[in-house]
């Protein structure tokens, strides 16, 4: 707490990725970059700029991306490897799950576009179901910065832990919740961003933003809720999610991905086997999404402050409920 | 430069070695690759015995030659291999396939060592090749990459994909070496999905082709030591489609579809360490 901003600046947390990348090109010679054919929209522009030698675009071949990053990891580099989220996790997920984490190669792939803030390109760019089909493999580590701060400090962050890392980021502008003197990034740690004792909210990504706007909503009606940035899917910071709960007796998870296999099944899987209460999860009803603007695709689906606050409603009744 | 009468002599006697070893693996496993270890054996044996830079005691030199098993089946004859090479002592090889062995079905870089990638699933080592080829040559390294390539991998869409980024990236040190068998589980690769022309797909690709008989081993050392000249000179990677049997020296492996995934019991066992024991 106290690591919030006060200024109401909205950047991509894909810009946030982008700009780091190149910065850390300066500092670690080890470092290499491949794209495929998606430098301009992923951010990795940057880098191959400055380091021509250490950017290697593959082009249209994400298949291939993921093995050959396998391959420059094996030689002691740090690959970071960037295409749009559905093609560097659906296209080459085999290659992924066998080169990179079989063999555990320090290969990180950050991959841009992901979720429904796409916007207009459409359902076939929207993936929601990279978060269940990443953190579901062995040894890999999945990351969900929720603001071009801490997509700025998992980037550097990433670059310094040895192992295969996914890292999900967004192409739509979002809200800069942290400040960036103030807030600490570390894998595997979710920060309580508004402490509460009502209703524990989980979110992750621009749901987090979401889940803050909703916890007004929620202390307007007297309710307190206490909201997490779940920011590392795996591995989940169990401790501080039992801890909520167990002062709150209820949940609500939020995430710009199916509500199947997500952040919302994380959270569930921990809590049925150490503490099971009351929970709701917000995410995408199981369906493909479309055309549209980020914003207007958020509420379409039902990923909104107020479906948010409903849920925690339900959720504390249900609680009130179970205690009578 | 062709190979000296001793060294030819040492070669011959250690691929006998490794195909008595081949057999006995699998026949002890009761399951495994024979047929496309028998066909590779002659080409591994050159590079490790007549070509490579390596350090069994320091597996991990940095500048060492790498050797990429994109044919991730082949483990009777990589274990074999790296077991005569002096990676480990090779007692054991016996409990390949086993709970709990070193000796993994598939390749298996974090159970044994001496393997660059654990590979398995067809169509990924030509994709790493490239990647630790990228990676030596940022390190400015005097050293080559051996790809040892299945010809049914060539069926799958992202071995073209690296083939393609290896001559775009000119990997003037990379040298593939291509196990042309012909035969894949189903049976041919011309009646199952055919890859002929492979020769000049490969050239339309931008590589540096040749072809020879991959069980020649004057041939095969020639054809990589022109590829350590020719890969540099020409910034291009090169290919030796190397034409080989299936089986190779066992009478009723050789061109058998079935002795693709199949293991030999006990009597077969027997006349098969006999026919390679007095080849």
């Amino acid at each position: 707490m106290g690591t919030m901003t006060e200024k109401k600046e909205q950047i991509a947390t894909r810009v946030a990725y982008g700009k780091t990348l190149a910065e850390l090109g300066k500092e670690n010679p080890n470092i290499v970059v491949l794209d495929a054919d998606l430098s301009g929209s992923t951010q990795t522009k940057f880098f191959a700029k400055e380091f021509p030698d250490r950017f290697f675009n593959m082009g249209v071949a994400e298949q291939n991306m993921i093995g050959v990053a396998a391959g420059l990891a094996s030689t002691g580099k740090i690959p970071f490897a960037s295409s749009f989220a559905m093609f560097a996790c659906g296209r080459a997920w085999e290659i992924v799950r066998n080169a990179v984490c079989h063999n555990q190669f320090n290969v990180k792939i950050c991959a841009t576009h992901a979720g429904l803030t796409v916007g207009e390109d459409g359902g076939s760019h929207q993936i929601i179901e990279d978060i269940a089909i990443m953190r579901v493999i062995p040894h890999m580590t999945v990351i969900v910065p929720a603001d071009a701060t801490e997509a700025k400090l998992a980037t550097r962050n990433i670059s310094e832990f040895f192992g295969p890392v996914y890292m999900r980021l967004g192409r739509s502008n979002v809200p800069v919740i942290f400040d960036e003197n103030k807030y600490e990034f570390k894998i595997g740690r979710a920060p309580i961003v508004k402490a509460g004792i009502d209703v524990s909210i989980f979110a992750c990504g621009v749901m987090l933003s979401r889940a803050l706007w909703a916890q007004e909503i929620l202390q307007n009606e007297g309710i307190s809720a206490e909201v997490i940035n779940i920011s590392t899917i795996k591995p989940l910071d169990k401790e501080t999610i039992l801890m909520s709960v167990r002062k709150t007796g209820c949940a609500v998870t939020c995430e710009e991905h199916n509500i199947h296999g997500g952040l919302g099944d994380a959270i569930a899987g921990v809590l049925v086997e150490h503490n099971p209460v009351p929970m709701k999860k917000i995410g995408v009803m199981d369906q493909f999404g479309q055309s549209g603007k980020a914003d207007e695709l958020l509420i379409h689906y039902g990923l909104t402050k107020e479906k948010i606050a409903e849920a925690a409603t339900e959720v504390i009744k249900l609680k009130n409920a179970k205690n009578c | 430069m062709p190979l000296s009468d001793e060294k030819l002599r040492e070669l011959k006697e250690i691929c006998k070695d490794l195909r008595k070893s081949i057999i006995k693996m699998t026949h002890a496993a009761a399951s495994g690759h024979p047929g496309g270890s028998l066909s590779a054996t002659e080409i591994l044996a050159v590079l490790y015995f007549a070509v490579m830079k390596y350090d069994p005691y320091n597996p991990n030199m940095p500048d060492r030659d790498r050797v990429v098993i994109s044919k991730g089946h082949a483990t009777p004859l990589v274990y074999s291999i790296l077991a005569k090479a002096g990676y480990y002592k090779g007692d054991d090889l016996h409990t390949f396939r086993q709970l709990g062995s070193p000796y993994q079905g598939h390749t298996d870089r974090l159970r044994a060592p001496g393997i660059e990638t654990s590979t398995g699933s067809l169509g990924q080592g030509t994709s790493f090749a490239v990647g630790a080829a990228l990676g030596c040559r940022l390190d400015k390294f005097n050293n080559r990459i051996y790809l040892l390539q299945s010809d049914g991998e060539l069926q799958e869409g992202s071995t073209w994909e690296a083939i393609m980024s290896a001559s775009h990236y000119h990997l003037g040190n990379l040298t593939c070496i291509l196990d042309r068998n012909r035969i894949q589980l189903d049976g041919w690769t011309e009646e199952t999905m055919s890859l002929e022309p492979i020769h000049k797909r490969y050239e339309a690709f931008g590589w540096h082709v040749q072809e020879i008989d991959g069980h020649d081993l004057n041939q095969i050392y020639d054809a990589i030591l022109l590829t350590q000249e020719i890969g540099p000179k020409e910034h291009k990677p090169c290919v030796i489609i190397s034409h080989t049997i299936k089986g190779k020296g066992i009478s009723f492996m050789e061109n058998q579809v079935k002795w693709h995934g199949v293991a030999p019991n006990d009597h077969e066992l027997e006349i098969a360490l006999k026919e390679i024991e007095n080849s």
